[in-house]
């Protein structure tokens, strides 16, 4: 051959087919994607026993931790689930999704070890200059707050680490290209895995431009930086980061609902130009977290705000009806006609995958998008900021938006990739359920407890003498969620590690079958495709969507109006 | 199909329900984008920023200044969590300038005002960030170390308010407060 191929179909390359989908899988990939995607489930399972000591610390009537420790933990946990479990995970995201749907290898082994290695130690470090107690300055780390340089020097490895990631998979998309290993464009998993590449490296960068400087100055090289300046800047890592989050999180929504109903996007056109309305206007999203901040000015903070008029809110209610409506259409082919929602209870409930998508879906757009675009209006964030209302939004995005589809995606990518079937099935087809259920306490809990003042962030509240017996029985939620949501986590830790230990093998056989709807008799796939009104169900779900939405949002206006005026 | 390439032709307009759809978002999004710039001319409450450098010692310095030619009395706090068991009661003159200092771990000093009266408050931070949070009523902001943050404040309400700190400032954080009645 004259020139190199990246074609998995290549003589000599390493791989083989799945046994269950029929798809090409490149080893080097399933081997980086294997290691990645364990180092994330070790940061998680960590992150969530911090997570329980915090909600047992939080309950005021258990108030397990001293103080010094509460903030500790409270640091450990921002690190390992938001930085550390989601990054992992995403490149094993990323991994997969330039090469196995592009029929593509790896472009490069060594650059996977390379940003795996340093993402790992990068993470060692932090995660022992915290617990050593070097480090009690929250994930955010405001400065004049100054934490030892290893926690600083760690965050950039981290960074750096997963932009050596990130470069693998844009040079995978390259030569995939290139070699002409598929035909036509990006399949939209792949499509969704781009823009949440180009994003991740767009937060890197503002990551260096912030963390660089707050490393030399906590070496004694250069002057502290400005703490407001600061603020923006980290703001530009720490939001948009989430956003990449959303984007790995839509992409699940879309590969799930094709592995397990069949389901397509309705119009490809429009689910992609919502992916680069992600990526063009998530930047301005920093501005979230300064709308009450002193030295940004009101037309700042409006026009940032709303994402430059809620373009990128717009893109997320794209999805939120296109996912559905995808399955919608897969369900009424296959047969199931019956009335406005009888697609809806032949869905499979008991496959673990599908019921935490479902999950997912539901706990992202109701609870978290709801009340994320709501907290971040200018005006009302005033009553807002810095409450537990704050965490109480971004536990139902970051949780139970993207760590319920990642868990969800767990259980198709263990038998599919590790090659094992999971053991105690029966435990996991309730898992998802167990751990929605523990995080919406656990949001009810904050968001009650934050709308009546408590700040979050706070180990104590009884010292202010201020909050009443209804602040202190929503705090009670907020523990007893968190247990809840604690114990499906760690049943997904266990079960994931278990089954990867002890799970029975598959080689040249399909994976057991978590459960899929068959089509009826006489049903044809493609049948509705130019039916451009079939997805009645999905429409009445976005209506109520769209209600809950405009009566949450008028009544936190209503709430601003009572407070003293200001200006 | 969500794991295939997409090949021609991949533009399809939306119709049907997927255009009834994006029609609502788009409006949606549009009303709250004008939901801001409404509130910002015609509500009462906004954040606009208003804000100065400012060295640390510097807002001290105004700030004792303030307490000493405007000083009423003296708040002692039953609270026996408090970090800071007395602190100068203050009251501005009705449309005047208060100064409130965070640091760690309270807020200096303790202001009367007077219902229906509007004060500029200035805010700001001598060692860390703080976060200036009035409970009950459940207002915040953020407050800075070398920004002088001025809030243009009407109380409408009386009562005793307590201000609590909502940015992490240390081991005593949860403890920080300070106090603001209003006649």
């Amino acid at each position: 051959m004259s020139t190199p191929s990246h074609s998995l179909s290549a003589p000599g390359t390493p791989g083989r087919v799945c046994g269950t989908t029929g798809l090409g899988v490149c080893l080097d990939a399933q081997r980086f994607i294997k290691l990645n995607a364990v180092a994330g489930i070790v940061f998680l399972l960590l992150g969530g026993i911090a997570a329980l000591l915090l909600a047992l610390t939080r309950w005021q009537t258990v108030h397990l931790l001293p103080v010094d420790w509460f903030y500790r933990i409270l640091t450990f946990h921002g690190i390992n689930m938001l930085i550390l479990w989601i990054l992992f995970f995403e490149i094993a995201i990323l991994y997969f999704a330039c090469t196995t749907p592009l029929n593509s290898r790896l472009f490069s082994r060594k650059i996977a070890w390379v940003s795996f290695g340093m993402m790992l130690t990068g993470a060692i470090m932090v995660d022992y200059i915290i617990i050593a107690g070097q480090a009690d300055v929250m994930m955010t780390s405001y400065l004049p707050l100054l934490a030892h340089p290893l926690f600083y020097l760690g965050i950039i490895l981290v960074a750096v680490g997963t932009l050596v990631g990130v470069f693998n998979f844009f040079a995978t998309l390259y030569v995939a290209k290139r070699d002409q290993t598929y035909t036509g464009s990006v399949p939209i998993v792949t499509f969704g895995a781009t823009a949440a590449a180009i994003i991740a490296v767009v937060t890197l960068l503002h990551g260096a431009v912030v963390m660089i400087p707050t490393f030399t100055y906590s070496m004694g090289w250069t002057p502290q930086p400005d703490p407001a300046w600061y603020r923006l800047i980290w703001w530009g890592l720490g939001h948009q980061s989430q956003q990449v989050n959303v984007c790995a999180m839509v992409s699940v929504w879309y590969l799930i609902s094709h592995i397990v109903v069949g389901a397509r996007p309705i119009n490809e056109a429009v689910c992609r130009t919502a992916f680069v309305l992600y990526i063009l206007f998530i930047n301005l999203a920093s501005a979230h977290h300064l709308l009450v901040d002193p030295a940004v000015g009101a037309t700042w903070k409006i026009w940032n705000t709303s994402y430059a008029m809620y373009l990128a809110v717009l893109a997320s209610m794209v999805h939120g009806f296109t996912v559905p409506a995808g399955v919608e259409i897969a369900m009424r082919e296959k047969g199931y006609t019956s009335g406005i929602f009888g697609w809806v209870t032949a869905l499979p409930w008991k496959n673990p995958a599908f019921s935490g998508t479902a999950l997912s879906v539901v706990i992202f757009g109701f609870l978290g998008g709801i009340t994320g675009v709501t907290l971040g209006t200018q005006q009302i964030n005033i009553i807002a900021h810095n409450t537990l209302r704050i965490p109480g939004h971004f536990h139902v995005t970051v949780v139970g938006g993207t760590t319920l589809a990642f868990m969800a995606l767990a259980y198709y990518v263990i038998p599919l990739i590790f090659q094992r079937d999971f053991i105690f099935r029966g435990v996991a087809r309730l898992q998802p359920w167990l751990f929605g259920l523990g995080i919406v306490m656990l949001s009810f809990g904050m968001s009650f407890a934050g709308s009546m003042g408590v700040s979050r962030r706070s180990w104590d509240i009884d010292a202010q003498g201020v909050y009443g017996p209804a602040a202190h029985l929503w705090l009670g939620v907020l523990g007893l969620g968190g247990v809840l949501a604690f114990v499906g986590l760690l049943v997904f830790a266990l079960l994931c590690v278990g089954t990867l230990f002890f799970g029975p093998k598959i080689e040249h056989r399909a994976m057991a079958d978590w459960g899929t709807p068959p089509a009826l008799a006489g049903s044809e796939s493609g049948s509705l495709a130019n039916d451009h009104y079939a997805t009645k169900g999905t429409m009445v779900l976005v209506l109520v969507f769209l209600a809950c939405f405009a009566v949450y949002y008028f009544a936190n206006w209503k709430a601003l109006a009572d407070v003293w005026p200001v200006r | 199909m969500s794991l295939s390439p997409l090949t021609k032709p991949w533009f399809h307009a939306p119709a049907g329900h997927e255009k009834i759809w994006l029609g609502c978002a788009v409006l949606w999004c549009f009303v709250m984008s004008l939901m801001m710039p409404y509130w910002h001319f015609r509500g009462k409450q906004n954040s606009t920023g208003e804000a100065y450098t400012v060295k640390p010692a510097d807002f001290l310095a105004r700030t004792e200044k303030f307490v000493a030619s405007n000083k009423v009395g003296t708040y002692k706090n039953t609270n026996h969590n408090a970090l800071m068991p007395e602190l100068p009661l203050v009251e501005p003159p009705a449309g005047g300038d208060a100064y409130l200092i965070g640091r760690m771990w309270h807020w200096y000093p303790a202001l009367r005002l007077r219902m229906g009266e509007t004060y500029r408050l200035h805010l700001s931070a001598l060692d860390l960030q703080h976060g200036f949070s009035l409970q009950p009523i459940n207002m915040n902001f953020q407050v800075l170390p070398g920004y002088d943050h001025v809030l243009t404040f009407t109380p409408t309400s009386k009562g005793e308010f307590t201000i609590v700190c909502n940015e992490f400032c240390g081991a005593g954080h949860h403890a920080m407060s300070g106090k603001i009645f209003v006649e």
